[in-house]
């Protein structure tokens, strides 16, 4: 099977490797996947708390060349988007930019996942801090 | 030199031997006869190409007489035609087939579809190594049995079963043995008389010479063992396989085997010590590298290794532009399944997803071998950086502890 120029270029030059301390305020974590599937994604944003902008995001994947671009992708993309914009990112807008084969959607699926279930942390654990703040 | 792609993938199928296509020619152009021709010289002259070519396999697999080899299409053909004309011919006698967990696609495959016309098979676990114990082929045996069925050497890990005894145990209890050779004959001594195998299935393309001819050795006494033909027709094979022989081809795989029968100790010592080396340059350099199969019982040019935390279709895609090997990941399979083989062996289907196979072959050099295990050294090494398991695993978290949700 070839590989698409873009999965190659993300594969050879990923970006955004790396971790947040996942109790940084404003860090928001996604853990998705299972290590028996042979797909496992941690995606992280790191969102300003005064505008909600997502001013950093990182990626770690263990998986295919097409889940390490997936990421890699996703997090390009949420990278100065604002966490309401972000949720709208979806595993089709993956699947045409990686020119992604039918075997390799759920790549784009396990990044869609990853990408709500760190908003869903960022906004479980700061639903707390953000509201005194806006209360002010 | 080193000259790119490097090839160490020799499990799926290996280049022909230049000496191999020399003997071929003459047989497409000038010396095209049909072997059943009886009444010219040219079907005389294809007929006694095809009559030496078995002599050379039957030297090869230490058969008693070359009336025995029965030329095929190839390894898929001549298991299909073991197996089940096996299971046609003796159906009365029994409907209980004995194999192992680890076996070819091919040989699962037969045995499924015989399971569905209404054959019992036990498919017999193997141990971590990769040897199924003898005793648990004994255990699995009923009065029904009519055939037990299992691999000489496997084709990802590289283990090399204990066939003699298996064939001792057949001889006892009057049931057919059958071993899958296609991994095996041509790389490490094979013989059908000392092992009691009644039948042996094997292939040309994995020993140097080309795809598309194959052959099952079937044995004529003590006990003389029958088959239903899967193909009917002119008779050709005594019967057990019509069809006009492919006599460049089986030319050809004659060649190939007399070949691997001249080099065989002088080869696979080399290509056992090249092995060697591969695995101890990344055992050394790679923490939580495991070899899968038996550390000594293996074919000497297999190498076959999970890289915990890694998935085996991205390490590929690191090396792929250098060099060509083969993967146990769900990814790289047409099943979109982990490897069954690594899963066999009771390893986590994680390290399944893991394993890489390196296979070494007559032309490959020591220069390739440290080239190839250096670049995957890097590759793992690489990879382990992005990887949140390896991360996880690093600040002490048991990955078993947490609760994935697979999708």
């Amino acid at each position: 099977m070839a590989y698409s120029d873009k999965v190659v270029d993300h594969y050879n030059n990923p970006r955004n490797v790396g971790s947040f301390t996942k109790d940084t305020p404003g860090v928001g974590t996604g853990l998705v996947g299972a290590p028996e599937c042979g797909d496992v994604m941690k995606l992280q944003i790191k969102v300003n708390l005064d505008t909600g902008v997502i001013e950093d995001a990182k990626f770690k994947t263990f998986g295919c060349g097409s889940a390490i671009a997936s990421s890699s992708l996703a997090t390009e993309w949420l990278k100065g988007k604002t966490v309401d914009e972000a949720a709208k990112i979806k595993n089709t807008d993956i699947v045409n930019e990686l020119k992604l084969p039918p075997v390799k959607i759920h790549c784009s699926v396990l990044a869609e996942d990853a990408i709500k279930a760190a908003l869903a942390d960022y906004r479980d654990k700061n639903a707390s801090a953000v509201a005194p703040a806006s209360s002010k | 030199m080193l000259k790119f792609p490097i090839f160490m993938d020799a499990q799926s199928t290996t280049p022909v031997d230049p000496r191999v296509v020399e003997a071929m020619i003459p047989y497409f152009t000038e010396k095209f006869g049909h072997p059943a021709s009886r009444n010219h010289s040219f079907g005389w002259e294809a007929e006694n190409a095809v009559d030496r070519a078995r002599e050379q396999l039957a030297k090869l697999i230490g058969a008693r007489d070359p009336k025995e080899v029965i030329f095929t299409s190839g390894g898929t053909e001549s298991i299909n035609l073991a197996i089940k004309g096996v299971a046609e011919m003796y159906r009365e006698k029994g409907n209980h087939i004995v194999t192992t967990a680890i076996e070819q696609r091919a040989s699962l495959d037969v045995c499924k579809r015989l399971e569905r016309q209404g054959f019992e098979v036990t498919y017999v676990p193997v141990r971590p190594d990769g040897l199924v114990e003898v005793d648990a082929i004994r255990q699995a045996l009923t009065d029904k049995t009519i055939l037990i069925s299992v691999m000489l050497a496997n084709n990802e890990i590289g283990t090399i079963q204990d066939v003699a005894a298996i064939g001792k145990l057949a001889k006892e209890k009057g049931i057919i043995f059958h071993a899958d050779g296609t991994q095996a004959v041509g790389k490490i001594p094979v013989n059908v008389e000392s092992a009691g195998i009644d039948l042996l299935s094997c292939t040309a393309h994995l020993i140097y010479g080309p795809k598309g001819v194959g052959a099952l050795y079937v044995r004529r006494k003590a006990p003389r063992v029958r088959i239903a033909p899967l193909i009917d027709g002119g008779g050709h094979e005594r019967g057990m396989r019509s069809g006009t022989l492919p006599v460049p081809l089986i030319v050809g795989f004659g060649r190939a085997a007399e070949l691997c029968g001249e080099v065989m100790a002088e080869e696979s010592a080399r290509l056992a010590k090249l092995r060697d080396r591969l695995q101890d340059m990344i055992l050394s350099n790679v923490d939580e590298a495991y070899l899968n199969g038996h550390p000594e019982r293996r074919l000497p040019h297999n190498l076959n290794i999970s890289f915990a935390y890694v998935e085996g279709e991205s390490v590929l895609m690191g090396l792929n532009k250098e060099s060509a090997l083969s993967s146990g990941s769900a990814c790289t399979s047409s099943t979109l399944e982990p490897s069954y083989v690594i899963g066999a062996l009771g390893a986590s289907a994680e390290l399944a997803h893991s394993s890489i196979r390196f296979s070494l072959h007559r032309f490959t050099t020591e220069e390739e071998v440290e080239h190839v295990g250096a670049r995957t050294i890097d590759v793992v090494k690489r990879l382990r950086e992005m990887s949140p398991l390896y991360e996880l695993a690093k600040e002490g978290v048991d990955l078993k502890s947490i609760r994935w949700k697979a999708d």
